[in-house]
């Protein structure tokens, strides 16, 4: 703009924006591959004017001597500083550029866009994780320590050849009495699963694209079928590919059924030709990137595929109702909907809900004990990701993960059922790469087993979403690596076979840190649930609300 | 670490045997405390055998208390064993103590016609509430009180223990002897902490740590039986473990090591009793021990067992001769215990083991966690 021009409110300069593109002339082809990759067009082709001002020399000066002006023009890169087009800070031109001539940098203040991406009265709306830059503090999760290390009283176990058992149950589990007494005559006890406790969590088909849910899906069955770990992945609200619901692989599969029941119809009418079934059902009831709110899949990445196993015309916006419409109480319509889906598959799979961490998570746990056919309680941390949802909610609504684990599994030990109704734990599990730390110590406070979801995204195929609001295009489906979008011109980056590579190795890392951290507290028969002396940290309050050890 | 020996004998023998046999192994625990069980008493107890026995440490004040107690509850003494400690000074380390309690009582009057089990669970309930006087007041300590049961723990080198305390008093003969001299753990050296441990008619002692133990003792304390406390040493909940297996669900000692150490996987498939252990492994999976452990106890029949955990991390080894057998830490226990024996038939059990030696003393009975259990057919 000129300097004596109008401006409105929402103009912005470049040094308002978040992210800015330095763009360095001198090394740009102008090949246009970065303004070709952009998934939000935040830079285009610019066209420069110039005006080299050529002073000549003394000597050149007389009477006739004209102006000296010289206008050029250049071409480069030119950054969009209209909101709408603002910079995500994904990094894709600079990893497409052959020079290295041009990347995004946060800007060294608090920006300016935040204040103007309410445009057309409409909140923010995003995918990805909740903004909160903990990563030089680290979370509670990572400054847990793991302290009881056996030394010389016990020996310590050797991580690397010892003989380890880390299963967990999944699945209603009966006291020993009534169990023993059902065995012997022949009454129904409540199918229990043996699975890894690194659960993938629920991302459905249609958040996540074909390639990427093709990719886990192969990298889950061979961890389970070459390698024999028992790894579970759960499908998310989005129903299962017709394939999957037909073949043996459903075994590893979990499924989901939340308040929108998308899928659910191809779901029902598979039921007669399913080979095996499924390894659980998890009823959503929250979700902690969002508390309260429903799921939702935006209309751009409702393709034909995706409406086809919904269930749903293409093209149109679905979102989940925050409740199931049938739940009136807790007592009748959660019990008759585990009760219904247990009849679905005669009373041989497993049935637990899934609700966002919540201070109500108590209030849950005590219904669901009493509730002799609830399979489990899985728990959902606010830290947990999502396809979509508002950016409010992701930022400010939930429930940490650690002290919800921790008060449900106190209570569970103080009612003796600590072993009957199992706990799993997500939401930020290995946010900050610590995966396994994270996860052990969620178990020794706890937890049955994990759920991770964005570790999956971010180690498995390479998203490059972070805590401090990068990318996080994953609800509009231009998501630059393929992940979270359904435009097979965007999706056809990722391979899914070195999807499912990446899934292999990060079990197999996993399972080599989980025994790293075991071995040394001397354990290795069984995964040490609620394990709580091993644990240590640093601060005093989180040590005496988390009811462990507070180190210096 | 600490060193176990278990003798059982046709013929009622003296605790000093064990208690030498612990100190051949000296170079094994510290002697920082000794522990002792008897049970299938000989000598005055003999002719007691069904009346309650009750053992502990006093004050004068705490005598006095535990006589009104036990005589507001109807219980007459009927035998007592004085071990007279006032003129002698007591070996390092060891503390004065006014009295060391062993008493055999005649049931109250109003007990008569009660059915066994509540008969049982009425000592025990005795038990637990001189033990809650004794830590209010800090004037007893109470380690049993159960028929046929003798207990006594010190603090101490055990041999200069048992001089000092007379153990080779004639009154103190048995023919299941436990005993355990002890190193100092990572938890407080305290009475209750020192092994054997005893619920209703079961002991056990235990070499090596218990890794596991804080969520076990988290699920045994959330059974709702009051039997269930105390937890000063990890070891304890070995003890209620088996009380739990054979009291609540009325299995016999050769599912013990399916509940604390259960098969792995494949090892489960090809079990006769698969279906019914994979049941017992996940309802019971809190009570899983990591070890390393050697678990060593007492039945109430009079018969001991000896198992080890999945690692065989710690020493054990079982011989003997028909009458006559010993479990011990070391090879060098055994042999102090009972020299005269065929040395061919000692043995070591390994992680599937329990090692049996029944009340009648005619064998080592071993049974292996992948052969069929017996008590299902």
């Amino acid at each position: 703009m000129l300097a004596n021009g109008t401006i409105i409110p929402s103009s912005l300069s470049v040094r308002d924006l978040l992210w800015q593109v330095r763009w360095d002339k001198e090394k740009c082809t102008l090949c246009g591959r970065c303004c070709a990759v952009c998934p939000v067009q935040a830079i285009e082709l610019g066209v420069h004017r110039k005006r080299i001002v050529q002073i000549p020399s003394l000597a050149e000066i007389g009477p006739a001597t004209a102006s000296s002006n010289v206008y050029q023009v250049y071409h480069g890169v030119r950054q969009k500083t209209d909101p709408a087009y603002a910079c995500t800070g994904c990094g894709m031109c600079n990893l497409v550029c052959p020079n290295g001539a041009i990347i995004a940098e946060r800007s060294e203040e608090i920006d300016k866009q935040r204040f103007h991406i309410n445009r057309g009265g409409q909140p923010r709306r995003r995918g990805g994780r909740r903004n909160a830059p903990d990563y030089l503090n680290l979370g509670t999760l990572d400054r847990i320590k793991f302290t009881r290390i056996s030394m010389l009283t016990d020996p310590a176990l050797d991580a690397g050849r010892h003989e380890f058992e880390l299963r967990t149950l999944l699945g209603r589990v009966l006291p020993p009495e009534e169990n023993l007494r059902l065995y012997r005559e022949n009454g129904w006890i409540p199918p229990v699963r043996e699975i890894y406790p690194l659960i993938i969590g629920s991302m459905s088909f249609g958040a996540l694209s074909p390639n990427m849910w093709e990719g886990l899906q192969m990298g889950v069955a061979y961890l389970n079928e070459e390698l024999g770990m028992p790894v579970r992945m759960c499908t998310g609200e989005g129903g299962c590919p017709p394939r999957l619901l037909r073949s043996r692989f459903l075994k590893y599969t979990i499924l989901q059924i939340a308040s929108g029941y998308f899928g659910w119809d191809e779901i029902i009418h598979a039921l007669p030709e399913m080979k095996e079934d499924p390894c659980a059902i998890e009823i959503k009831y929250g979700q902690g990137a969002k508390p309260g709110d429903g799921g939702l899949l935006m209309w751009y990445k409702v393709n034909k595929l995706i409406a086809a196993i919904r269930g749903v015309p293409s093209g149109v916006s679905l979102p989940s109702p925050p409740t199931h419409q049938t739940k009136y109480s807790i007592e009748e319509s959660v019990a008759k909907m585990i009760q219904s889906m247990y009849m679905a598959w005669g009373f041989r799979v497993p049935v637990y809900p899934k609700i966002s961490g919540t201070s109500t998570a108590l209030a849950v746990l005590n219904n669901l004990t009493r509730n002799a056919y609830a399979g489990g309680l899985a728990i959902d941390g606010e830290d947990g990701g999502t396809g979509a949802a508002y950016n409010v909610s992701m930022d400010h609504m939930g429930h940490p993960i650690a002290s919800n684990i921790r008060d449900c599994y106190l209570n569970l030990a103080r009612l003796g059922k600590q072993n009957e109704v199992p706990l799993f734990a997500g939401g930020g599990v290995g946010k900050n790469g610590k995966l396994a730390a994270n996860a052990a110590a969620l178990i020794m406070l706890g937890a049955s087993g994990v759920q991770v979801g964005k570790y999956m995204m971010q180690a498995a195929a390479g998203c490059v979403g972070s805590e401090t609001d990068r990318c996080n295009v994953c609800n509009i489906g231009l998501c630059p690596k393929g992940i979270t979008s359904q435009d097979p011109r965007l999706y056809r980056r990722l391979d899914p076979e070195k999807v499912a590579e990446r899934v292999v190795d990060i079990y197999l890392s996993f399972d080599t840190e989980l025994k790293k951290i075991v071995a040394p507290l001397g354990r290795s028969t069984s995964l040490p649930i609620g394990m709580s002396d091993a644990l240590a940290i640093d601060d005093k309050n989180a040590a005496d609300r988390l009811q462990i050890k507070y180190v210096v | 670490m600490c060193r176990l020996i278990a003798i059982t004998s046709n013929e009622p023998l003296s605790p000093i045997l064990a208690l030498r046999a612990l100190d051949v192994m000296r170079e094994g625990h510290d002697g920082s405390g000794v522990g002792l069980f008897m049970s299938d008493l000989g000598g005055p107890f003999e002719e007691l055998k069904g009346l309650p026995i009750l053992s502990g440490i006093c004050t004068g004040e705490g005598v006095k208390r535990l006589d009104q107690f036990m005589m507001n509850l109807g219980f007459l003494t009927k035998h007592k064993v004085s071990v007279r400690t006032a003129k002698k000074t007591p070996p390092p380390g060891t503390p004065k103590r006014d009295v060391y309690v062993i008493r055999a009582y005649e049931y109250p009057q109003s007990w008569e016609g009660l059915e066994r089990g509540e008969i049982e669970f009425r000592l025990m309930m005795a038990r637990l509430e001189l033990r809650r006087m004794g830590e209010e007041n800090e004037d007893m300590i109470i380690y049993s009180f159960w028929p046929d049961v003798i207990m006594i723990k010190e603090i101490g080198d055990p041999l200069k223990v048992a001089e000092y305390l007379q153990l080779d008093n004639e009154e103190l003969r048995a023919r299941v002897v436990l005993a355990q001299g002890r190193q100092n753990t990572n938890y407080a050296i305290n009475l209750y902490a020192c092994h054997p441990f005893f619920i209703q008619g079961i002991a056990s002692m235990t070499n090596g740590e218990n890794t596991a133990f804080v969520p076990i003792r988290e699920y045994l304390m959330s059974r709702g039986f009051p039997g269930y406390m105390g937890y000063q040493s990890d070891s304890e909940v070995f003890t209620h473990i088996a009380h739990y297996m054979l009291n609540s669900l009325g299995l016999g000692i050769e599912a013990y090591k399916h509940i604390i150490t259960p098969l792995q996987d494949e090892a489960l498939e090809s079990h006769p009793d698969g279906g019914f252990l994979r049941q017992l492994k996940h309802s019971c999976r809190r009570l899983i021990i990591d070890g390393p452990n050697c678990v060593i106890g007492r039945l109430p029949d009079n018969s001991v067992f000896l198992v080890q955990d999945r690692k065989k991390l710690r020493p054990a080894v079982a011989g003997g001769r028909k009458g006559l057998y010993a479990f011990s830490s070391e090879m060098c226990g055994l042999e102090a215990a009972i020299p005269d024996r065929d040395k061919s038939k000692d043995f070591q059990p390994m992680h599937l083991d329990t090692v049996i030696v029944p009340s009648d003393r005619s064998e080592v009975r071993i049974c292996s966690q992948t052969e069929p259990l017996s008590l299902l057919h």
